[in-house]
């Protein structure tokens, strides 16, 4: 294969370009480069180079109970919504892709809506409902707000992974005897795992790391992390915070590198 | 079922059979409405009816009157007033300064080969999956008064008192318009990859310059992509909760913030709701002159990717 002909200007003349856009990507990477050394430093002042190296801030992390709770809480509300997001948006997905009803064009402009409403109204919306309900400060609430931010981070890589996925396969099935569910479940689903797979990560992520809803619908026995970090930073910079966020930075990289990783080691 | 499928099947003409085929399409478009329904009634629930609910409670007073007072304090109060021209304020800037780091950025990417192309698009996406919470502190460590920032430019001399970097509108700008970035890099990216090169090329053998092929060709043909950016960014500046709340610290109030003390200081639903309706429709507005100008393909999927 031939790759993309280059055009005839030559490197030196892009050198400016090139010095623009490495520092551009070190403004983006910046922080976490920085927060990452300073969370395994000595002193209680956070300073860069730090002067002597410990795991005292992880210590702090993991020593304190109201920290481990908020871990937990979030852990949770993220698994929860990841199960309850995946099956919900991959449904709907399957729907708009395979329906020809009237609606499919208003239906894929509201699964949008999440993403487009300012979050802050999504937040101040669930508070004001949940307070009606009953389910402020509890996981059920979270869950729920989550999962309408997260089922169109899994609707669009699915419906992407659909289109590119042949739909008479799941036809010939069919007509072979199968039923239409048995079809999807062992035709359909194997080919499009991976979308629905980064869509299940997106989920995980967009709940774990959530900050302005979860302001307001969770707190106390509830509070998540994000919830308790934006509530200890509005009073003082703690370096435990940059123990927490080193973690929260691995746990982002993880979770996006995957799909790629396992991506290509099917691609082989 | 695909429609051509259909067709096929339905030539045989045979009277019982079309029937039974009409009615069998029919079942099949109710089971397939019904897998999006959950989805659906999520969604209207969780923020049609909040919303809807609040808009209605927005048309009362404090007095329980009908009318327009809670909208008429927003262009009466300076202090509204004020809170809507930093919003407007901050906004512009952050997305000026990410038009002019992410342009740059977008296109040398879009010129590298593909592969390395894709190994730096990690550090874009990387930061955009990281939370807002976490790169908000990191911008609150470096920039503090003894931070690395105030370090390196009293250590230099450039500066003799250690500069208010954290909590002016200055700290509010640099954070948000990292946080933002990644919106503007990733649909730009996008549509620059899809501009063909023999464009470009056939520019220069008919005698542009390189600088001119740029400006005559590719920029006019990037315009799309970067304004899907624009849009995204600013939009999402209008609404912008964590990063002004942290990085003002108290000196910079923009329009969320507004709308959260509203609520829970005040407890005045009626104020906020109001505030809330006003940036529903700015937001949208925004949106749909967009989608207007640019034609609505998939404004989110881009910025999402």
């Amino acid at each position: 294969m031939i790759g993309e002909p280059e055009l005839p200007i030559p490197h030196s003349r892009r050198l400016w370009l090139y010095g623009i856009g490495a520092l551009v990507l070190a403004f983006l990477m910046a922080p976490s480069l920085i927060i990452v050394p300073m969370s395994f430093s000595d002193s209680a002042f956070l300073q860069f180079p730090p002067p002597a190296w410990s795991l005292r801030w992880y210590h702090a992390y993991f020593g304190s109970v109201e920290w481990r709770d908020a871990t937990m809480v979030s852990l949770k509300a993220a698994l929860l919504t990841t199960l309850l997001a995946t099956p919900l948006g991959t449904a709907a997905a399957y729907s708009l892709h395979a329906g020809q009803f009237r609606f499919v064009g208003a239906i894929q402009a509201l699964l949008a809506i999440p993403l487009i409403v300012p979050v802050i109204l999504i937040g101040i919306g669930a508070f004001f409902l949940y307070a009606r309900l009953g389910i402020n400060n509890t996981i059920t609430g979270l869950v729920l707000a989550h999962t309408v931010l997260a089922v169109p981070l899994v609707a669009i890589p699915v419906l992407s992974g659909l289109k590119t996925y042949d739909m008479n396969q799941e036809l010939v099935a069919r007509s072979l005897g199968a039923s239409r569910l048995r079809a999807f479940l062992a035709i359909t689903l194997p080919q499009i795992r991976f979308s629905i797979v980064s869509g299940a990560l997106f989920a995980f992520i967009t709940s774990f790391d959530e900050a302005v809803v979860s302001f307001f619908i969770s707190g106390g026995e509830t509070a998540t992390l994000t919830r308790r970090m934006f509530s200890a930073l509005r009073d003082q910079i703690d370096p435990t915070i940059a123990a927490i966020s080193t973690c929260l930075i691995i746990l982002s990289a993880v979770l996006i590198t995957l799909p790629q990783v396992l991506g290509r080691r099917r691609a082989r | 079922m695909r429609a051509t499928q259909l067709d096929t099947a339905a030539t045989l003409r045979d009277g019982l059979n079309e029937r039974a085929l009409v009615t069998d399409r029919r079942r099949e478009q109710m089971l397939l409405f019904g897998l999006c329904t959950p989805a659906v009634l999520l969604i209207l629930i969780i923020i049609f009816v909040p919303i809807g609910w609040l808009s209605w409670l927005s048309l009362f007073d404090d007095a329980g009157r009908l009318g327009w007072d809670n909208y008429a304090r927003l262009v009466e109060q300076p202090s509204y007033i004020k809170t809507f021209k930093t919003t407007f304020q901050v906004s512009l800037v952050v997305t000026i300064v990410d038009v002019l780091l992410g342009y740059p950025l977008a296109y040398m990417l879009s010129q590298m080969p593909r592969r390395a192309a894709g190994i730096c698009m990690i550090f874009v996406i990387l930061p955009f999956w990281t939370s807002v919470l976490v790169r908000t502190y990191a911008w609150l460590v470096i920039l503090q008064r003894t931070g690395l920032v105030n370090e390196w430019l009293t250590g230099l001399g450039l500066v003799a008192e250690p500069v208010q970097l954290v909590h002016s509108f200055l700290g509010v700008v640099i954070g948000m318009s990292h946080v933002l970035l990644p919106f503007l890099v990733l649909p730009l990216y996008a549509s620059m990859r899809a501009i063909d090169r023999d464009l470009l090329r056939a520019a220069m053998n008919l005698g542009a310059s390189p600088t001119a092929a740029f400006w005559r060709v590719f920029f006019p043909l990037s315009l799309p992509g970067l304004a899907a950016g624009v849009v995204l960014i600013f939009v999402l500046c209008l609404g912008f909760f964590v990063t002004p709340t942290l990085m003002g610290g108290g000196r910079v109030i923009m329009w969320a913030m507004r709308m959260e003390s509203t609520v829970s200081l005040y407890a005045n639903w009626g104020a906020a709701s109001a505030l809330g309706v006003v940036l529903l429709v700015v937001t949208m507005g925004c949106l749909w002159i967009f989608s207007r100008l640019f034609g609505a393909e998939n404004l989110v999927a881009k910025g999402l990717r």
